[in-house]
């Protein structure tokens, strides 16, 4: 039961660090094919795919990164699923490219520096609710 | 899908910027060749990248970048007409390869700017990774 309690006091920052890990990724993956022909730039809502995973684990339905619930034979599993059971979306370019590429170096320049410092922003949070409950336990 | 794969996407951009590189310096140095080993004039050579599945990830959070093919460029070369030259055809002309040095002097600088912009990727990431390492401490 403690471990349950434990688990709920983290799970919104933890969920959310690794949400962002994610979108690091998938922001990196993006910026290194700014020359590859017919390569089109996917990001994810991080809003509401955060908001799916901390509803799912609520409901406790399972793993959220399975995404579609599958209850009924006929259900069809999700295509193009991305972290949190979002779906990945194409980003729209500014500009048209000849060879079919819709990266924006950019603006995934900028993404990437404002995926960094969130990312650090819920590190700094979650290690500060660890040293809180450190400090409580400390009997001194 | 996380972090883990990150250093080998941005690896495989590095790897490959590099032989885009490695191709715009061969055309500069070779802008004036010729003959080659086999006797014909140097062809300019250009890379074509494409984005593959790294091996181990299920390629949904993000795929590698690769050099498919280093293709020649098949345009004839320009003549210019030197009857003195030592490989002047009967006509006098001489075929100069069909190296752009101000492209390729373009590629170069937007190759290397690739390879710092992998390189910052690789180091926002090692440190970002470094920070969890230190969490609780």
């Amino acid at each position: 039961m403690l471990l349950g309690k434990l688990d709920q006091e983290f799970s919104f920052n933890a969920t959310a660090l690794k949400l962002r890990g994610d979108r690091q990724a998938l922001l990196t993956a993006n910026f290194v094919q700014s020359e590859t022909p017919n390569y089109k730039a996917q990001d994810f809502d991080f809003r509401a795919a955060l908001q799916n995973a901390t509803q799912t684990q609520a409901s406790a339905m399972g793993d959220a990164s399975k995404g579609l619930a599958q209850t009924q034979p006929g259900h069809l599993p999700a295509t193009n699923a991305g972290p949190g059971g979002v779906s990945l979306q194409y980003r729209v370019p500014l500009q048209a490219s000849i060879d079919g590429n819709t990266v924006d170096v950019d603006q995934e320049r900028a993404q990437l520096a404002d995926n960094a410092v969130r990312y650090e922003a819920s590190l700094r949070i979650l290690n500060g609710q660890l040293r809180t409950l450190q400090s409580a336990m400390q009997t001194n | 899908m996380s972090m883990n794969n990150v250093f080998d996407v941005a690896a495989s951009a590095l790897s490959a910027q590099t032989l885009r590189m490695n191709a715009a310096t061969s055309n500069l140095a070779n802008a004036e060749a010729l003959a080659g080993p086999d006797g014909q004039t140097y062809k300019a050579r250009h890379v074509v990248f494409e984005s593959y599945k790294l091996p181990g990830t299920d390629g949904e959070s993000g795929q590698g970048v690769r050099v498919r093919e280093v293709v020649l460029d098949q345009s004839p070369g320009k003549k210019l007409y030197e009857p003195n030259h030592p490989m002047a055809d009967e006509q006098g002309y001489i075929t100069v390869p069909n190296v752009d040095v101000i492209s390729e002097t373009t590629d170069m600088i937007a190759a290397s700017r690739a390879y710092q912009s992998g390189v910052e990727i690789m180091n926002t990431a090692k440190s970002m990774m470094s920070k969890v390492l230190t969490l609780g401490q």
